[in-house]
């Protein structure tokens, strides 16, 4: 009885961490910033390979994850400052234009990468619950979806720059009037953002066949999520991982992988009907 | 302008100099019409099978091409999009005017062409092994069929680890037919299939289909999930230590895994195949050679590369034999049963009634250090089942898919 319990938690967190990790980035990137980012995948992509090939080079496992990370939102500035700090206020046409960069990725990496590389292997580790045995790997990845959580709350709610994101995001004018440096944050922000994607890629990377269109796999995942969380990242993320991952979690035991897919799109259509704002919306007009 | 609006007959005269000129130079060349995924999720298959091709039309145009005739390639890249395959097949059939059509991956994409293929005189060339029934004249079936790949694999499998089976598929025509051939074989067996999960394709995460099977406890595990993001189930399978035999007509031989993921993620993985790149007899060495000496940076010669390879040389014999590329004086040789090339596996022949092809099948299995090992040597197998459920292209055209829950009307 303790085994099934505790598969069915261990599930669910497995699942929560997915939703979690793959939705962090463009949450603030789409959620904050408004920027429809169709290169999300791309930039989860990225933090795969670099830490696929810092592990091939020699590097620690965690070296080259924060390795894959780093460099995702190096790019991220670099890709702000050239090409998205020109699409604010401009939803679709940022929607082309990222959609344009994740062609261009995906295609490039496939001509000058190759169609697959060789994968790294999950780290050793497992250990066993009743008649189930489980990889100590996926702990690793709810805790990280859990500790990303709590630093996203504390960069935006107890930093300074956080409360110059915060501001810059919900009146840029006046932010500007009061002497904030308006195009870094939102270099800066886009960067954390893309940051966020690459780590998810860099945790993922030991567990997940390496193509450079794997970043497709996230995309999903990660929209629903943000989309269920609503605008106000900080609130409704975590709530929105939790219930869609109850959803998917149960439907998957009950019924196999594609019921549960089918439940979770009809849970996102049923919630952004009934809360249009999401579930941070509904949250904060509560507290009111 | 106006010296030509004065002798209209002058431009009228040009464009049909230049029309039976063009005429003159599609005789003078094969155009083979291609269709093969090379981006997109499935692009490290079909990578492969495009070389393949390009491999064999470069040494057949080297050695004097089809009856004095140069073959010339024209290849589109459907992306795995099955609208893409029909719009392609349609312009490659109506405005190129291609004399063959070659390729597609998935099965989803080869019923896709099928209708636009039977309503030209195109004849069409399927390349991969496959869940196998189709009794359609205008194809023909150059990979490996179940009768070659599950009557094969099962009964071992069976013998070897025993009769409780879990299925793993991917959810589309593929997948699902394949796990009915599963389920008919193992019947036959005294088997049974314990559990039996489809899965969407583009998942990629499977915690809870491993604690299913180790829930159910198999003896071992029917593995046909399909494209990149489904191969993580090996990886994720094997850190959570689900150390259960594996069984699988698509493993190893199409999508390499044993290259792709570190050990021993693919350990104790059985399949039957007609090429993967472990084989070693003489010819297939030489083959091998000529390969990697024209693309030395293939990470893997996989049975896809191998057929669309084998199908160039497949199409020559035809038609010299025939001495026309008419699909309908094709036929004529593939009726009298005598339609066979020296392959590298082995000498093949393509089956009259069926119009799929004999194979030479071996059992190969994956260690713990990812080294594959040929286990069992079956010989040449025939494409039987369809001959003998009743589907006889010589005699009736009924363009349909069977399966063993779909059987012909007698």
């Amino acid at each position: 009885m303790f085994a099934e319990i505790f598969s069915i938690l261990f599930q669910f967190a497995d699942v929560f961490a997915f939703l979690v990790l793959a939705a962090a980035g463009l949450a603030i990137i789409f959620g904050m910033m408004g920027i429809i980012n169709l290169a999300h995948g791309e930039f989860i992509t990225c933090g795969i390979y670099v830490t696929v090939a810092g592990v091939q080079q020699g590097l620690p496992l965690p070296v080259a994850q924060a390795l894959g990370a780093l460099t995702a939102g190096i790019i991220g500035v670099i890709l702000e400052r050239t090409v998205i700090h020109r699409l604010y206020n401009r939803p679709l046409d940022s929607i082309l234009a990222t959609w344009g960069i994740s062609l261009i990725v995906t295609q490039g990496m496939l001509v000058t990468l190759g169609s697959s590389w060789a994968g790294i292997g999950t780290p050793e580790g497992s250990f066993q619950v009743g008649e189930y045995t489980f990889s100590s790997y996926r702990l690793v990845l709810f805790a990280a979806a859990v500790l990303v959580m709590l630093a996203l709350y504390l960069l935006f709610m107890r930093t300074r720059y956080g409360v110059l994101a915060r501001a810059t995001m919900q009146n840029p004018q006046m932010a500007r009037a009061l002497g904030v440096r308006t195009p870094w944050i939102y270099a800066t922000s886009f960067g954390v953002g893309a940051a966020l994607a690459g780590l998810c890629g860099a945790l993922y990377a030991p567990t997940m066949t390496l193509i450079p269109t794997m970043g497709i796999t996230f995309i999903v995942e990660a929209f629903v999520t943000v989309v269920v969380g609503g605008a106000n990242v900080l609130i409704g993320t975590v709530p929105a991982a939790m219930v869609l991952g109850a959803i998917r979690t149960a439907l998957n035991a009950w019924q196999g992988q594609i019921i549960g897919q089918i439940g979770m799109l009809i849970a996102v259509i049923l919630v952004i009907r009934v809360l249009p704002e999401g579930v941070s919306g509904w949250l904060l007009r509560r507290n009111r | 302008m106006q010296r030509n609006a004065s002798k209209p007959w002058l431009g009228a005269l040009s464009a049909l100099a230049m029309l039976s000129a063009t005429a003159a130079a599609a005789q003078d060349k094969i155009t083979i019409g291609l269709l093969e995924d090379v981006s997109g999720d499935i692009a490290l298959m079909g990578a492969p099978k495009l070389n393949g091709t390009l491999l064999a039309v470069e040494e057949i145009n080297n050695s004097g091409g089809i009856m004095g005739r140069q073959i010339e390639i024209k290849h589109l890249d459907p992306q795995m999009d099955n609208a893409r395959y029909q719009e392609f097949a349609r312009r490659l059939i109506k405005r190129d005017k291609v004399d063959v059509l070659i390729g597609g991956i998935t099965s989803a994409s080869r019923e896709a062409i099928r209708p636009i293929v039977n309503r030209s005189d195109v004849f069409y060339f399927y390349t991969n092994q496959y869940e196998g029934g189709v009794c359609d004249a205008s194809m023909v079936s150059t990979g490996a069929v179940p009768e070659q790949q599950f009557s094969t694999l099962i009964p071992w499998m069976v013998e070897k680890f025993g009769k409780k089976v879990y299925i793993i598929a991917a959810d589309y025509n593929f997948g699902q037919l394949s796990a009915v051939w599963t389920r008919d074989i193992l019947g036959k067996l005294g088997g049974e299939v314990i559990g039996e999960e489809f899965i969407p394709l583009g998942v990629s995460q499977f915690g809870q289909t491993i604690q299913n099977i180790q829930k159910a406890k198999p003896d071992w595990i029917m593995t046909l999930n399909v494209g990149a993001a489904q191969d993580s189930f090996f990886e994720q399978a094997a850190a959570a230590k689900l150390d259960i035999p594996m069984g699988s007509s698509i493993k190893i031989m199409l999508g390499f895994e044993h290259k792709r993921f570190a050990p021993p993620a693919l350990a104790n993985m059985h399949a039957v195949a007609n090429w993967f790149e472990e084989v070693d007899t003489p010819a297939a060495t030489d083959f091998k050679k000529r390969w990697r000496a024209k693309f030395p940076d293939e990470k893997y010669i996989n049975d896809m590369g191998y057929n669309a390879y084998v199908t160039v040389y497949m199409y020559k014999m035809l038609v010299e034999a025939a001495q026309s590329t008419a699909k309908e004086d094709l036929r004529k040789v593939i009726a009298t049963g005598e339609a066979c090339i020296e392959a590298p596996e082995g000498r093949i022949c393509i089956d009259p009634k069926s119009q799929h092809t004999s194979h030479h099948m071996r059992l190969i299995s994956v260690d713990d250090k990812h080294n594959v090992s040929v286990t069992k040597d079956f010989g040449l197998i025939e494409p039987y089942w369809l001959g003998e459920v009743g589907c006889d292209l010589t005699q009736h055209d009924p363009k349909e898919q069977y399966d063993p829950n779909n059987l012909p009307k007698k």
